[in-house]
């Protein structure tokens, strides 16, 4: 049985930690208002709540969840009444990162003008009731999940982010390197120096997420904790090191696709083979 | 033994299971985890050759000869490590335990190491069962899955005091081996269960035992290659990586095995077929077979040649386990040089000395 997660869009906020760096942009102050736009009269269309959840990823693979074949389907009803059902590649999938997903598919929602509730069902989990639940009356991890839990899960959420930063290093210096620049030549460069590009958008998008330095002037190179320029001597082992993290990342997510295909015949909205 | 273009390669599973996983076995009130982990284990299976595929009913429970025909008449296996996973909060009898590996290997002498396991959290009953199961099976290994649920806890880290304290009975007892096995839950569930920060602490503080990270760390591949290419008895077990990706994922299983071979090195990287998820035979035939893709991104990897191959089919596994290996099947004039060096911060010269 699947634990309905139903609540108001304008209740409450998701969880009294502020300052998640993703998803920051969508969290109202504690006790203050719920982000909401629209207003009486928008009706909402299913491609708009579709939009919304493009925008939001898994956090250990750094891709959307509509992308991925996560989203099982999203409608939404005249009077702004959203339902949304995920699911995932196992039963098993760890809580913490599927409370994120369900938590973010909230919110995203939620913020679509016109919708009057949301509705995030996540299927077929051994934490569904937990996490649709808990999400549903905004209690946060560590109330959802009580007693096995000691925070909430910003920390969690920053550390991928930086595994995201890693990796969109490699993805925009490995051509360069491949190209003959040295590793010390990168030192030099700043993200204005790099042809436009997707994955350079995506970097950037990431840093600025973790607050760390996007701008054109900002170093292409730089520690993803500390934002710091990477010293000549490190450079080699942090872009040796950002290959293996955006290796590891890629592997996981062919996985995922794979296991997710065994277990659901049918693709998701929005889903991309890769 | 499995033989192509007049190799003799010696095989050591180190990583299989004989588990009952049918719904009598299943605890009443816990029917749909134990239902949950064999469909999630299935889907694995999935990942392999589909010619290879079981039904799910036989895939919950097979018999004695499906295990000894699939692994050593058709899959090439010498010796197998029973790896038990016990799961007796989902599974009445658990789901592979060292006694149930034990009663049926006892029918095959000398095909079977008896891996068993500790869990820290069952305390001194946890220490007098280690204690027995060492006496009655000679394990030299253990198996140990820090996700399992046991009495309202969902997991542990090795780094705990409480698995310290079995760490050190387990040495004390003769134990060299300590297989480590990350699943999705931990506790606390805030942090990623899949972080293998303690597996470094024991191996910095226990540096008589090895500790053998199995599924070369997935999901965090990245973070167990770096923490093993700083701790000497850190090795990767790869099941799992040749299960899940050698067929389905070509590319990225060239790439996984690349990094592994640079930070890890084909001394310490151990087969496994996590049997029954997947059968021995394609993945040693597909393994033996493999190169790297002609393309460039591949050229900085460390080549593979038939001694690393023959290392990483049975002959580390044998070096941990003391299995006696027949001299047709050892490396003449030991092999090539291993392909790990300690990262010395010019990768360049790396690639050129690995080939």
């Amino acid at each position: 049985m699947t634990a309905r997660a139903t609540a108001s869009a304008g209740s409450d906020v998701r969880s009294a930690t502020a300052g998640s760096p993703a998803r920051a942009d969508r969290r109202g102050a504690p006790g203050g208002e719920a982000p909401r736009s629209g207003g009486p009269g928008v009706i909402p269309r299913a491609s708009t709540i579709f939009a919304a959840l493009q925008t939001v990823r898994d956090p250990e693979l750094d891709e959307p969840i509509t992308s991925l074949g996560f989203v099982a389907s999203a409608a939404v009803s005249a009077g702004g009444d959203a339902e949304v059902r995920l699911r995932l590649p196992t039963y098993f999938c760890a809580p913490n990162f599927a409370y994120l997903m369900v938590a973010d598919a909230y919110d995203a929602v939620c913020a679509v003008p016109g919708v009057r509730r949301a509705e995030i069902l996540l299927e077929d989990h051994f934490a569904s009731d937990v996490i649709n639940g808990g999400v549903a009356a905004q209690s946060g991890f560590v109330q959802s999940f009580d007693g096995e839990a000691v925070s909430e899960l910003d920390g969690l959420r920053a550390d991928f982010l930086r595994k995201a930063v890693l990796a969109g290093t490699d993805q925009v210096c490995r051509p360069l390197l491949t190209a003959g620049t040295a590793p010390s030549e990168l030192l030099g460069l700043t993200l204005g120096d790099l042809p436009p590009s997707v994955p350079l958008d995506r970097l950037r998008q990431r840093r600025a997420e973790l607050g760390l330095p996007a701008g054109d002037d900002a170093p292409l190179v730089i520690d993803p904790v500390t934002g710091d320029p990477v010293s000549p001597d490190a450079v080699p082992l942090h872009l040796r090191r950002a290959q293996s993290t955006r290796i590891g990342i890629e592997a996981n997510g062919g996985i995922c696709r794979g296991m997710l295909r065994h277990r659901y015949e049918d693709c998701g909205l929005g889903e991309e083979e890769q | 033994m499995y033989e192509k273009d007049g190799e003799k390669y010696f095989v050591v599973d180190g990583h299989m299971h004989y588990w009952n996983a049918a719904p009598d076995n299943w605890v009443p009130g816990a029917e749909q985890y134990a239902k949950g982990w064999i469909e999630c284990f299935h889907a694995y299976m999935g990942l392999g050759p589909p010619e290879t595929h079981w039904t799910l009913e036989h895939f919950q429970k097979y018999s004695e000869d499906d295990l000894m025909k699939d692994v050593f008449e058709d899959g090439y296996v010498d010796v197998a490590i029973f790896q038990p996973t016990y799961l007796l909060e989902w599974y009445k009898e658990g789901f592979n335990t060292t006694e149930r590996n034990a009663e049926m290997g006892k029918h095959h002498p000398g095909k079977f190491v008896y891996n068993t396991r500790f869990d820290p959290r069952d305390g001194d009953e946890g220490l007098k069962a280690l204690r027995e199961n060492v006496d009655r099976y000679g394990s030299k290994g253990l198996k140990l899955y820090t996700a399992e649920w046991n009495n309202g806890s969902r997991g542990y880290k090795l780094s705990d005091p409480a698995a310290y304290r079995f760490l050190e009975a387990a040495q004390d007892l003769g134990i060299k081996n300590v297989h480590v096995h990350k699943g999705p839950t931990i506790w606390p569930l805030d942090k990623d269960a899949f972080d293998v920060a303690d597996v470094d602490h024991a191996a910095t503080d226990f540096p008589e035992l090895n500790f053998i990270v199995e599924h070369v760390g997935l999901p965090r591949i990245d973070d167990f290659c770096y923490m093993a290419t700083q701790e000497p008895n850190v090795y990767a077990g790869l099941a799992v990586a040749i299960g899940a990706l050698m067929h389905a994922r070509p590319k990225f299983f060239a790439r996984v095995m690349g990094e592994l071979l640079f930070w890890v090195g084909e001394d310490k990287m151990l087969f496994g077929s996590d049997y029954a998820i997947w059968e021995p035979k394609w993945q040693i035939e597909g393994f033996v077979d493999w190169d790297y893709p002609d393309e460039p991104q591949f050229s900085d990897y460390p080549r593979v040649n038939t001694a690393t191959k023959k290392k990483i089919l049975g002959l580390n596994a044998a070096r941990l386990y003391d299995i006696d290996v027949p001299p047709e099947y050892q490396l003449k004039n030991g092999g090539t040089p291993g392909a790990h060096e300690v990262f010395a911060g010019e990768p360049e010269e790396h690639a050129a000395s690995g080939t």
